[in-house]
């Protein structure tokens, strides 16, 4: 189908200040996500994928401005022993990183290996993406895929002591970021990926992860606060015989965030659960995309979103289980839920799942509600103030989403977090 | 201690009134009962009291120690020193019963302007507090009421009193529900903390928690009113005729 004029003029617009690079490994896939781009099209609000987030400030030319936000929280992992990589403003910062050796994995930077005609992510780069642009199409991916100026290839050989922490700091109020990472996890190997910072007044980021049989990763990332910042980011994994993905995400503040995962499962009696929190004020608008396929026998996969809103806040889930043909023993479970700490604001969801196989269990539900007055009562009749005991209650919504962090530690962090958002605003 | 005079009650939502004219008072260190058909508004009264929102104060005042309970947040009320057992403990899934009684004792403590409790005197009260009520560990880890059985959720009441340790105690049929053995816990747990300087309005249908507890004065309560006080023979009348005898001697 040709595409709309108005959609092919908004997508050459954008493209114009973008140069493809010819050279190296990588260039085929780029040369190719570019082409899939153009036969796409940018979305546009007309778009049944993109119904319930407005793209536009996605699309134009110009990147909308973000303050940087001047705070004196401790930056969240602080506390953690971790390898730390830092982007400014999507650019990699060697001075602020460690070294990037740590046994067990190989970190690369994709610049450095621009230039080299063979490399092991030539077999993952844009491949993954392409694999997730059907049955929809995921055109910010694409354009990923095709200019991304940075990024790691990162593999994940044995089980490295410490996270490797991906750092996200942003300085520029106009800055507009593109990275691409790409996380190739071997057999028996088991690592932590942490994410976390603002990055960039917009960022397009997109993660490939590839899971072979029995490996494991855990991607545990906190998107920064500053409040006028706008993302889209993209999380393509594929999974091999029990092999387990786990990744968590929390979102504090944001005008416009847009994760997208695409999870397949590959390989029998793989485990894959995504979770997410997020919380936010006024025009924070925050929308998890997830499509996960079931392609193998026995396979586990959880969905736990949650999202605190207030003051004309928007939260929008859209989440998919694909069950194939063959898939049977399928375990697959979904909830999303939203607390409206007020009546201006609006949680939208679209919660699908779509069956082929006879022997399966699959749940979903998704519920939208205030805070529960008997509960509020309750505790104020103990003693507790009315804040306080609101904030306690919202953390209790919360906890079914943090509890899928594994590691307690970081869960505690994020915890953190969460409390010192709900004290600013008490 | 309690003061109640001329209260009347009214439904915000509808024009029902429910309380039409309850006068009570509970001296420090003494016991009162208040029995009384269903229906009668023996609960509308403990919520009035301790401030729930849906109800509207039509006519009359509540003290408690001279201060107008009526103005207070319910959140003031409690740090004040009034404490109400539900009849229908509220289950909260996702807190701690742990982090909830916590919350709760240093909540109290900061508004009266006391020093926060630490961790390990806290917990090391809670743990001797519980035990005496058979209250084991593992419930106290898990969020708070969410699948007790209906005597433990009491008995979390019980505990949630002790270690609040309120002036005034309102127990809103805190024995239904239990089994002999933990009727008799609870009114341990009660008589343990009777003391010259508390007051307590034990709501209840059953003559036996008063063989446990001893009261004081016994109120009958119906239709929204106080119709008969007496000493505890009074609740042993009940106990054997009903209430058919009560309320044609007073209409
Ligand atoms: N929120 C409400 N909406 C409608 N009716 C109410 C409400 N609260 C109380 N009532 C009514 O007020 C009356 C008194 O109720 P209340 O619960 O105080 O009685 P009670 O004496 O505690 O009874 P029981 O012995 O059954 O516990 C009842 O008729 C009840 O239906
Ligand atoms: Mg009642």
């Amino acid at each position: 189908m040709a595409l709309a004029e108005r959609r092919i003029t908004a997508t050459e617009a954008r493209l114009e200040g973008f140069d493809l690079v010819k050279t190296g490994w990588s260039a085929s896939a780029r040369a190719d996500a570019l082409q899939r781009l153009r036969e796409m099209g940018l979305p546009d609000r007309r778009d049944e994928y993109w119904k319930f987030t407005r793209p536009d400030t996605l699309v134009q030319v110009e990147t909308p401005k973000a303050s940087v936000f001047d705070n004196d929280e401790q930056p969240v992992f602080d506390a953690h022993d971790r390898l730390r990589i830092v982007f400014a403003d999507g650019v990699f910062d060697p001075d602020a990183s460690d070294d990037l050796s740590l046994e067990g994995v190989s970190i690369e930077r994709l610049e450095d290996i621009a230039d080299k005609d063979i490399h092991w992510a030539k077999d993952l780069y844009g491949v993954l993406e392409k694999r997730g642009q059907s049955p929809v199409p995921r055109p910010f991916a694409a354009l990923n895929t095709a200019f991304a100026t940075d990024g790691l290839m990162i593999h994940v050989t044995g089980k490295p002591s410490k996270p490797i922490s991906l750092i996200y700091t942003h300085g520029k109020e106009d800055s507009d970021a593109i990275l691409h990472h790409v996380i190739r996890v071997e057999a028996e190997a088991e690592a932590t990926i942490l994410e976390n910072g603002p990055a960039a007044a917009r960022f397009n980021k997109c993660m490939e992860v590839d899971i072979a049989d029995t490996g494991k990763l855990h991607l545990v990332r906190a998107q920064g606060r500053d409040h006028e910042r706008r993302a889209v980011t993209h999380l393509f994994a594929r999974l091999g015989e029990e092999s387990v993905f786990k990744a968590f995400t929390l979102t504090v503040n944001g005008v416009l965030t847009r994760n997208e995962a695409v999870i397949e499962l590959n390989g029998d009696d793989a485990i894959a659960h995504i979770a997410g929190a997020c919380v936010g004020d006024g025009d924070f608008h925050h929308d998890d995309t997830v499509f996960i396929t079931h392609d193998a026998v026995n396979c586990e996969s959880r969905q736990v979103f949650k999202k605190v809103l207030r003051n004309g806040a928007t939260g929008v889930f859209q989440g998919k289980i694909l069950v194939k043909e063959g898939a049977q023993k399928t375990d697959g479970y979904q909830i999303s839920q939203s607390l409206l700490l007020d009546g201006d604001s609006q949680f939208l969801a679209k919660p699908e799942l779509e069956i082929y196989a006879d022997d399966v269990a699959c749940s979903h539900g998704s519920t939208s509600g205030a805070i529960d007055e008997g509960a509020l009562f309750y505790l104020r009749s103990r003693g507790v103030p009315e804040k306080a005991a609101t904030n306690l209650l919202t953390l209790a919504f919360l906890a079914e989403a943090v509890q899928e962090i594994e590691d307690e530690a970081l869960a505690e962090d994020l915890i953190e977090r969460l409390e010192n958002w709900l004290a600013r605003r008490s | 201690m309690l003061e109640i005079k001329n209260l009347h009650v009214k439904l915000e939502e509808e024009d029902k009134q429910i309380l039409k004219g309850v006068d009570l008072s509970v001296e420090a260190g003494k016991v009162h009962a208040i029995m009384g058909p269903n229906g009668s508004g023996k609960s509308t009264l403990s919520y009035v009291l301790s401030g729930r929102d849906g109800y509207e104060v039509t006519e009359g005042s509540a003290m408690l120690e001279g201060q107008d309970l009526l103005d207070l947040e319910p959140e003031e009320r409690a740090a004040a020193g009034l404490f109400l057992a539900f009849q229908y403990p509220v289950e909260i899934p996702g807190v701690g019963n742990m982090t909830f009684l916590r919350t709760a004792v240093n909540a109290q403590r900061k508004a009266r302007g006391e020093e926060e409790m630490n961790a390990t005197d806290f917990l090391k009260l809670v743990r001797a507090r519980a035990k005496e009520l058979k209250i084991d560990a593992e419930m106290l880890k898990r969020p708070v009421n969410v699948g007790f059985s209906g005597g433990e959720k009491k008995r979390n009441e019980v505990l949630q009193m002790a270690m609040l340790e309120p002036k005034m105690c309102i127990l809103d049929e805190t024995d239904s529900g239990l089994d002999v053995d933990a009727m008799k816990l609870v009114a341990d747990g009660v008589n343990a903390l009777r003391s010259e300087g508390r007051g307590f309005l034990v709501i209840t249908h059953y003559q036996r928690l008063l063989d446990h507890i001893k009261p004081d004065v016994v109120h009958i309560m119906s239709d929204g009113r106080i119709i008969k006080s007496g000493g505890p023979e009074l609740a042993l009348e009940v106990e054997h005729n009903g209430y058919a005898d009560i309320l044609n001697e007073v209409v």
